[in-house]
């Protein structure tokens, strides 16, 4: 028997208000199954499970924000008697950060009145999820009107105007405040805790966007790539030759992940940000890169990320050139011990075989901490990408 | 399609790109990118919604030619050929 936590999505993250279950008591579930949809101060996020077995409870309820670690469902995993040791089944929780303490917040969803009555897998789009999380409706209580019984933008605001008036206490921080609260909160941290270091390299990025213009002529509309997505693949390809940076902080040392899952800084509209992972970015053609990376853009900004891609980035890429900044010199986002910024294409004056010939340069910078790896190290990281970014064909 | 109706597709499309920007505002001269605080993803996935619907290619060495409401109409108005 397994506990199914609320999981830790980001250092940022203290507790997480469920907002549906999409599985009920009874049904089994397989590793990678959405098994909830939770809102977070930051996005509202369909949380995966973490082993396979049968759902034999669940111990909250949807309308209910509970801290990072709550046993939400109870699973018989597989192979496993009944009445085993507890063992928690969720993805492991990444070591405790004092952020403050969650906002006091209470649900104007009233509990149901007994545990276990999920129904089905509620069928609503991200929009409509986010409108009935705005509104405090309970999406499994709309009764959808759209194809195959979805429910609809409508149903949800007419479920919201015949809802009973929530309690008074609904004055609770908008979701924009309270995201920018969870950002303090993480970044606060990590200038507290990490001793920041910081180096910055210009790269002639003049070849790769000769072959990017090149490759985009061959392609349709749908296909062509942005030259953001080489960034991304150099900056894997470059952790494999320097991979401590390839590191998650934990229990006061260094543990190098597995695999390279490069986090995306993507800006919200209407303030705020996320940074979720791209999955294995190393292993990833350009091609795979450029249609998950738009993929995850659209859907961070519709509020509709996996759990996953907010636990797992195991170091974060920013740009912000397209806001006209030369260089990023970011705050790193714990537990990760790196980022890498990007600042604008600019056209300057440039030696190239004793010519002063004009090219596109791009500054990068690589915040790194201090207890994990040096200087020198991180010099070897940003000379790889700019190597690597010399032969974008190979990317 | 007369041109009026272009410009309403061209709205609905960066409507759906930035739902929460009142699009009454634009102003049509002024650049979309900087009015709507449009990234180059957004941008490309305007262009990509705009060949879908109006069936019209958009080289990458003409996105610059698509850079306000009014030249944006006018571009694709071209390729159109619309009166």
């Amino acid at each position: 028997m397994g506990e199914f936590v609320m999981p830790q999505l980001g250092a940022d993250m203290s507790a997480g208000k469920l907002i549906s279950w999409h599985k009920k008591v009874g049904d089994r579930v397989q590793r990678g199954d959405i098994i909830a949809y939770v809102e977070t101060d930051k996005a509202d996020i369909e949380v995966e499970v973490f082993s396979t077995g049968t759902i034999e409870k669940f111990l909250v309820q949807p309308g209910e924000k509970v801290p990072v670690g709550t046993p939400m469902a109870i699973i018989q995993e597989e192979g496993k008697p009944p009445g085993a040791a507890v063992v928690p089944v969720s993805r492991p929780v990444p070591p405790a950060i004092s952020v403050p303490a969650p906002i006091p917040e209470i649900s104007a969803i009233p509990p149901r009145p007994t545990e276990g009555i999920a129904g089905p897998r509620v069928r609503i789009s991200p929009a409509a999820r986010k409108l009935a999380a705005d509104l405090g409706v309970d999406p499994s209580s709309v009764v959808g009107t759209g194809p195959g019984g979805r429910v609809t933008i409508e149903d949800v605001q007419q479920a919201a105007k015949t809802r009973v008036a929530p309690p008074a206490a609904e004055a609770a921080p908008d979701r924009q405040t309270r995201m920018r609260q969870a950002i303090a909160a993480a970044m606060a941290r990590s200038k507290r805790e990490i001793p920041h270091y910081y180096l910055n390299t210009t790269i002639d990025i003049t070849p790769a966007l000769a072959w990017l213009t090149q490759e985009n002529l061959k392609r349709s509309i749908e296909d062509r790539l942005v030259y953001g997505v080489l960034l991304l693949k150099a900056v894997a390809l470059a952790l494999r030759q320097v991979p401590e940076l390839n590191s998650i902080w934990k229990e006061g040392k260094a543990v190098p992940s597995s695999e390279i899952h490069v986090g995306v800084a993507i800006s919200l509209r209407g303030g705020g940000l996320v940074a979720p992972a791209l999955h294995r970015t190393d292993q990833q053609s350009l091609d795979e890169l450029m249609k998950n990376f738009r993929d995850l853009v659209q859907r961070a900004r519709s509020w509709s990320l996996r759990s996953s891609e907010l636990s797992d980035p195991t170091i974060t890429v920013t740009s912000l050139g397209e806001q006209g900044v030369e260089a990023v010199f970011g705050i790193i986002y714990p537990p990760q011990v790196a980022l890498v910024g990007f600042g604008k294409i600019v056209e300057r004056p440039w030696v190239v075989d004793k010519q002063v010939v004009p090219r596109s340069l791009i500054t990068a910078t690589l915040s790194g901490d201090h207890r994990v790896t040096d200087g020198h190290r991180g010099g070897l990281f940003l000379t790889a990408v700019e190597r690597l970014l010399q032969e974008p064909e190979k990317l | 399609m007369t041109k009026d109706e272009l410009k309403g597709t061209v709205l609905r499309i960066l409507g759906t790109i930035a739902p929460e920007a009142d699009l009454s505002q634009l102003k049509p001269d002024m650049r979309i990118r900087d009015q709507l605080d449009i990234d180059s993803m957004d941008a490309l996935n305007f262009f990509i919604a705009l060949h879908k619907e109006l069936k019209v290619e958009i080289p990458e060495a003409d996105y610059p030619k698509l850079t306000t409401l009014n030249n944006c109409t006018e571009y694709l108005a071209a390729r159109l050929v619309l009166p």
